[in-house]
């Protein structure tokens, strides 16, 4: 049991970058994009075939996370410049994505089975595998949500925070809103890359298809930081959100140890996540009984 | 300060809702002017105005800022020599974040937006000097979020973050049009204490009467994409309403339809 717990704690890290990644299109930029799809494939693709070309897994890592900013500014050029609904940026970047993968790796995977990665050193210490994990995948999450917390307290980074609030009162004070919303996702697509990159080597495997349905994965780890969290302040709420990654795979481990099909997950999260969604909705059902009950006394 | 040259806008050109909403415009505004401008439903006040803030681009004419020619400039760039206060309390302040944020992006205004951080001590001793004579106790809601404060307090927000950092010009787009009557007079009442403080020259819009005619120096009244009045100084304050009205009678050859400036 303890094992399970570990592994999906070490998991839930590695997709924590990702989801702080897709917090930052949906809650901060208020953008729901899609592109992280294909970035997370793309972060493995790139990682993977570097790693197997003999380049070292740490720069491998970095270079996925080129293509990740890469990725990002071609949704941003195609939403802001070229005026296309971001929904519909973001989607055609993935579609792009998927065969840019395929060339990229040349084929739909790349096994990394005895190829050195960025947990190799980790190991060699003596560290299980899901230990090296867990210890490089806080390194990257505390490094990273110190990274942003200081970017979003910056003045670029509140301008950015406040475009995703009220475009209209950004343009008024001066600010180009095309900009803020084209680095908003290229950082996020940066670290979706970068958490596509560290699954990779972690799993042993790059697959062109496992981006699919990481979006979902992505919002239902937000929703569940979020709900279980809170959210007082920016950095609690970047906490919220690697702990709420992490709470989502000890929930999907969990499930799948009772007994429920792998091929059902899918399903389950958007069901899961379908319904924290809609929260606000039965709230407002359910608000009105109250006020009733007080008007009747 | 301002000048508006031969100013056309149409709107949805070549379909059934073409609507020309400026026609050949032009009007100067002097350093200092407070000009309240005035008209009926779909006259071309808030067009001008967006214009002028370049909100969308004009079809013909020129539009100078002090000297600057901004008619093909963005509105983002344009912001550096505007404040601007809108119609919608919602819109003039980002609802999500602390008032104090709220406040140091209007500080920076028109600079470039760097990796300092976004807002110092020093500039916090200062919002709480600016907020404290508003009289609505924000002084100590410094990290309150905006979105939680009534529409009047918002709009005082807003003016005072267009005023912040002086603007060559003001733009007040019906800015107390959705605020309860007395709140509505407290912030126009704020407003004409900034305005005079800081001699802004400032273009108001607004569709109560009496109150074009209380406040500034000069009045515009539009009507159909035309300025059809121009009143300042003497003349200015010797109007009253029924004046007013039998000038634009006059002038537009029509009533005037506007039923909420004729009811308020």
């Amino acid at each position: 049991m303890l094992q399970i717990i570990l592994g999906a704690v070490s998991l839930g890290l590695l997709w924590a970058i990702m989801t702080i990644g897709v917090y930052i299109t949906y809650r901060i930029l208020d953008i729901a994009d899609l592109t992280v799809e294909g970035t997370l494939a793309m972060g493995a693709a790139i990682a993977a075939q570097a790693i197997t070309s003999g380049m070292n897994p740490y720069a491998a890592t970095a270079l996925a996370l080129v293509g990740g900013l890469l990725a990002g500014l071609t949704t941003g050029i195609l939403h802001t410049q070229l005026k296309i609904p971001a929904l519909l940026s973001g989607i055609l970047t993935m579609i792009a994505l998927y065969s840019i993968n395929l060339r990229i790796m040349g084929k739909a995977n790349i096994s990394l089975l005895r190829t050195e990665t960025v947990y190799s050193w980790l190991q060699n210490l003596g560290l299980s595998d899901t230990n090296a994990v867990i210890v490089l995948g806080l390194i990257f999450v505390m490094v990273i949500v110190c990274f942003l917390y200081w970017f979003f307290g910056t003045e670029l980074g509140s301008a950015i925070r406040a475009t995703g609030n009220n475009p209209k009162m950004v343009r008024a004070q001066g600010i180009n809103t095309d900009i803020m919303k084209i680095i908003g996702l290229v950082l996020s697509n940066g670290l979706v890359a970068i958490s596509g990159a560290l699954i990779a080597q972690s799993q042993s495997f790059a697959d062109v298809q496992m981006g699919t349905g990481s979006i979902v994965i992505g919002l239902a780890s937000v929703i569940i930081g979020e709900v279980l969290f809170g959210k007082k302040n920016f950095f609690s709420r970047l906490v919220s959100l690697v702990l709420g990654a992490i709470t989502y795979r000890i929930i999907i481990a969990l499930v799948l140890k009772m007994g429920m099909p792998a091929n059902d997950l899918k399903l389950f999260t958007a069901i899961t996540v379908a319904i924290a969604l809609s929260l606000p909705v039965f709230k407002t059902y359910l608000n009105p009984v109250k006020i009733s009950i007080k008007e009747g006394k | 300060m301002l000048s508006v040259n031969e100013v056309y806008k149409v709107f949805n050109p070549g379909t059934v809702n073409e609507k020309v909403a400026l026609r050949n415009v032009t009007v100067t505004l002097e350093e200092g002017d407070f000009v309240t401008l005035i008209g009926g439903n779909g006259a071309g006040k808030s067009t001008l105005l967006n214009s002028i803030a370049g909100v969308f681009p004009v079809d013909k004419g020129s539009i100078i800022i002090d000297g600057t020619d901004v008619t093909k400039l963005p509105e983002h760039k344009r912001a550096a020599m505007l404040g601007r206060v809108f119609q919608d309390p919602m819109m003039g302040t980002a609802s999500n974040m602390w008032i104090e944020e709220n406040l140091a992006l209007a500080f920076r205004r028109g600079k470039r937006r760097t990796l300092k951080w976004g807002i110092t001590n020093k500039e916090r001793m200062m919002y709480k000097e600016l907020l404290a004579p508003l009289g609505l106790g924000l002084e100590n809601r410094l990290t309150t979020k905006v979105g939680l404060l009534s529409g009047g307090q918002r709009q005082a927000l807003t003016l005072l973050m267009a005023t912040l950092k002086k603007p060559k010009l003001l733009l007040l787009d019906e800015h107390t049009a959705a605020l309860d009557p007395k709140t509505a007079q407290k912030v126009l009442e704020l407003s004409d204490k900034f305005i005079r403080e800081g001699n802004l020259t400032t273009l108001m819009i607004t569709h109560n009467m009496r109150d074009a005619i209380k406040y500034g120096n000069r009045l515009i009244m539009m009507h159909d994409g035309h300025i059809i009045l121009d009143i300042k100084g003497e003349e200015k304050k010797k109007l009253t309403v029924e004046n007013l009205l039998e000038r634009f009678g006059k002038a537009s050859g029509e009533e005037f339809a506007n039923d909420r400036a004729l009811l308020a």
